[in-house]
């Protein structure tokens, strides 16, 4: 049976497990109903041009995967941000583990989408919210059809969260192929400050699909620092939607670290509601082997005086594909508006192959819109005054592509999470150098 | 210190060193001069190891060894340092920590630990205030935005860190103002010994004025045609280089 068949098949049994008498049940009804129309993207769609999801959808996805293995803490210590104290909602093949958890609901909310959906006094927040700013595209249709599990998290009127809150899914390869829809929500009320670190971890090399759908919700003065850590199986692949929309005097930050996966696909979409709002996506991505990474970057100025700032880096080698995507539309009202968009590459490999597309769409006349792109290679002559300083090449080779990604990881405020980039850019470059820059 | 026997270099089968002859001992200065495109960078170049040319026939050794084979960074390692006449710019990495990373991948090189933090960074003053380098300007992305006389003068330093055995130091002289020129000269001067050697490649004789050779060679065609003393320089100053080939015919 060909995956999507499979998936409109087993809304039946999906519906044994959720309350099918609610508002909500009725926005996942109709989700499935435009997936059932849309069906999965193909090369014809032009936002997919360069991203093919079919060797992928060939597997025979588990849909609602057992509850996995037991997962051992000291087997999956290191993919958290361990050394310093965090909240954490993990979860294994989908379900929740509220062993690996930490949870609060003392003065805000961190807890489980489940919880949040079936009981009343999250309701509200829920009505509110859920699906407010999804865009009902093919893949975010599919996860809101299937959506019951996933992070919910809501912080109310001022408050600044001072401990950063950890969203892991981990994959344990119980099944031969494993399909996800991890569904996160995040409501951060007016002048209140929180950081996210988000992980999908596979533990196994079985295939893995994780089709995720991150809603955040930035109210006036709000702050929000984003992270995402993608350093994946070789067999996992990855779609994360994510959509933000920010209310004036917001300052909403996404960093995406793309390091490894089978594919991976980043859809991140900035609705600006409001005045001087500033938005800002940044990522660094380093892949080899067949690996593939697409970022499409959306930032959508709606309304006047407000800033957005993109920074991506990417360094290739092999025969791994990049893809960056950035559109930026500015509508008529949005005069004075900042947009500034960097996308550089280094191609490290003949064999390596980058497809880079500013996109700008500027109906406005006052404002600032400046874009850079660049692809190139690694700079010979800096190698070889390198090696005659006494830096062996493939060090040298490491030290100029982490000055090159480093603009990147300048803006990243949690100290813990720099220097485990750091080290993951290390061990990716395949040099025992401290990066001390 | 330094021996090359009948070295001949070609880049994309050009041949561009045809059959250099050069002894270098410890504790001298040798100065080599020349017309335009008669192979001294490329000579700094390939001593240095350069990968783009050919070593395709004769010898590079330095103390017994022989290193034409070896690579730039094992050459490094070696104690061979090549100032650049055009310093390559490195965005993103500041003066401070590239050096600190050549210093330390050097020690590894020789079995040795870092360079602990406290004698790295006396060290970085007192070579800094041997060339009298600004402190700011250690922290900026090395050579990034640099005037011609901050590139050699950064240069200079790095050498003073990285006491190497052998400096060739390439058209040095080439953007440098009087007053960089004392100052780059003074500091190479301090740093000599019986124990170092230092060729200084350059096209006019006023750096000689400052760093005194105890040779001069003339290099031509690919081959050294003449060699003399410092007095040879001031000659060369005075009447060019046709003289010379006149002499070759």
């Amino acid at each position: 049976m060909e995956l999507k068949d499979k998936l409109l098949s087993s809304y039946v049994a999906f519906e044994d497990n959720v309350d099918t008498n609610s508002a909500i049940h009725d926005i996942r009804s109709k989700a499935l109903e435009n997936f059932d129309k849309l069906g999965f993207p193909s090369k014809k769609l032009e936002a997919w041009k360069y991203t093919s999801l079919n060797s992928l959808l060939k597997n025979d996805f588990s849909i609602f995967p057992d509850r996995g293995r037991a997962v051992d803490l000291a087997d999956v210590k290191q993919y958290f941000i361990h050394d310093i104290d965090t909240y954490k909602v993990v979860f294994i093949d989908g379900k929740y583990s509220s062993f690996l958890s930490a949870t609060t609901h003392e003065n805000f909310d961190v807890c489980l989408m489940s919880s949040a959906l079936n009981k009343s006094k999250y309701k509200s927040v829920i009505e509110t919210y859920f699906n407010k700013v999804a865009k009902q595209d093919n893949l975010t249709s599919l996860n809101t059809a299937f959506a019951s599990e996933g992070a919910y998290i809501h912080i109310p009127k001022n408050i600044e969260v001072q401990k950063p809150i950890q969203i892991i899914n981990f994959t344990t390869g119980s099944e031969p192929a494993t399909m996800t829809q991890p569904r996160n929500l995040i409501v951060v009320e007016e002048n209140s400050h929180v950081q996210i670190i988000e992980r999908h971890q596979s533990l196994t090399s079985n295939a893995v699909l994780s089709n995720v759908v991150t809603e955040v919700f930035a109210a006036k003065s709000a702050t929000v620092d984003y992270y995402k850590i993608q350093d994946d199986h070789t067999n996992a692949s990855l779609v994360d939607n994510t959509y933000v929309d920010q209310k004036s005097n917001s300052v909403v930050s996404v960093h995406t670290f793309s390091f490894g996966g089978n594919i991976t696909r980043n859809n991140l979409n900035f609705y600006q509601n409001g005045e001087h709002i500033d938005s800002i996506l940044k990522g660094i991505t380093i892949i080899e082997g067949k690996q593939h990474v697409d970022h499409h970057t959306l930032v959508h100025h709606i309304e006047p005086n407000c800033e957005s700032h993109q920074d991506y880096k990417g360094i290739y080698d092999e025969r791994s594909t990049g893809v960056f995507n950035g559109k930026v539309i500015v509508e008529k009202e949005a005069q004075k508006t900042n947009a500034y968009q960097q996308n550089n590459n280094v191609l490290v490999s003949d064999k390596a192959t980058i497809n880079a597309k500013p996109q700008l769409e500027i109906f406005a006349d006052d404002v600032k819109c400046s874009h850079g792109c660049t692809i190139g290679q690694l700079d010979d002559d800096a190698l070889f005054y390198m090696q005659q300083r006494g830096i062996p090449k493939k060090e040298g080779r490491g030290l100029l592509m982490f000055a090159f990604a480093n603009t990147v990881l300048e803006s990243v405020k949690i100290p813990e999470v720099k220097s485990r980039i750091t080290k993951l850019i290390a061990n990716k470059l395949n040099v025992n150098i401290g990066f001390d820059l | 210190m330094l021996k090359i026997n009948n070295l001949h270099a070609s880049i994309d089968e050009k041949s561009i060193l045809k059959g250099l002859n050069l002894q270098v001992n410890a504790g001298e200065v040798h100065a080599i001069m020349g017309p335009n495109g008669a192979g001294k960078s490329t000579f700094a170049n390939i001593v240095a190891g350069k990968e783009d040319y050919e070593v395709t026939n004769g010898t590079i050794e330095l103390n017994g060894e022989n290193i034409s084979e070896l690579a730039p960074e094992e050459r490094a390692h070696n104690g061979v340092f090549l100032s650049f006449q055009y310093p390559v710019e490195i965005p993103g990495v500041s003066v401070t920590n590239f050096i600190k990373t050549a210093i330390n991948e050097t020690r590894k090189a020789k079995g040795l630990e870092d360079m602990p933090a406290k004698d790295m960074l006396k060290k970085i003053r007192e070579k800094s205030e041997l060339l009298e380098i600004d402190r700011k300007f250690l922290s900026r992305s090395l050579n990034e935005g640099f005037s011609g006389g901050e590139k050699k003068r950064n240069e200079i330093f790095q050498m003073a860190m990285l006491e190497p055995k052998l400096a060739i130091l390439d058209e040095t002289d080439s953007g440098l103002d009087i007053d960089a020129l004392r100052i780059v000269a003074n500091g190479v001067n301090k740093l000599k010994s019986k124990d170092n050697a230092v060729i200084v490649i350059t096209h006019y004789q006023r750096l000689l004025d400052y760093i005194v050779p105890d040779f001069v060679h003339v290099l031509h065609d690919g081959k050294i045609v003449k060699t003399g003393d410092a007095s040879l320089a001031l000659e060369l100053e005075a009447k060019g280089y046709d003289w010379i080939k006149k002499e070759l015919v």
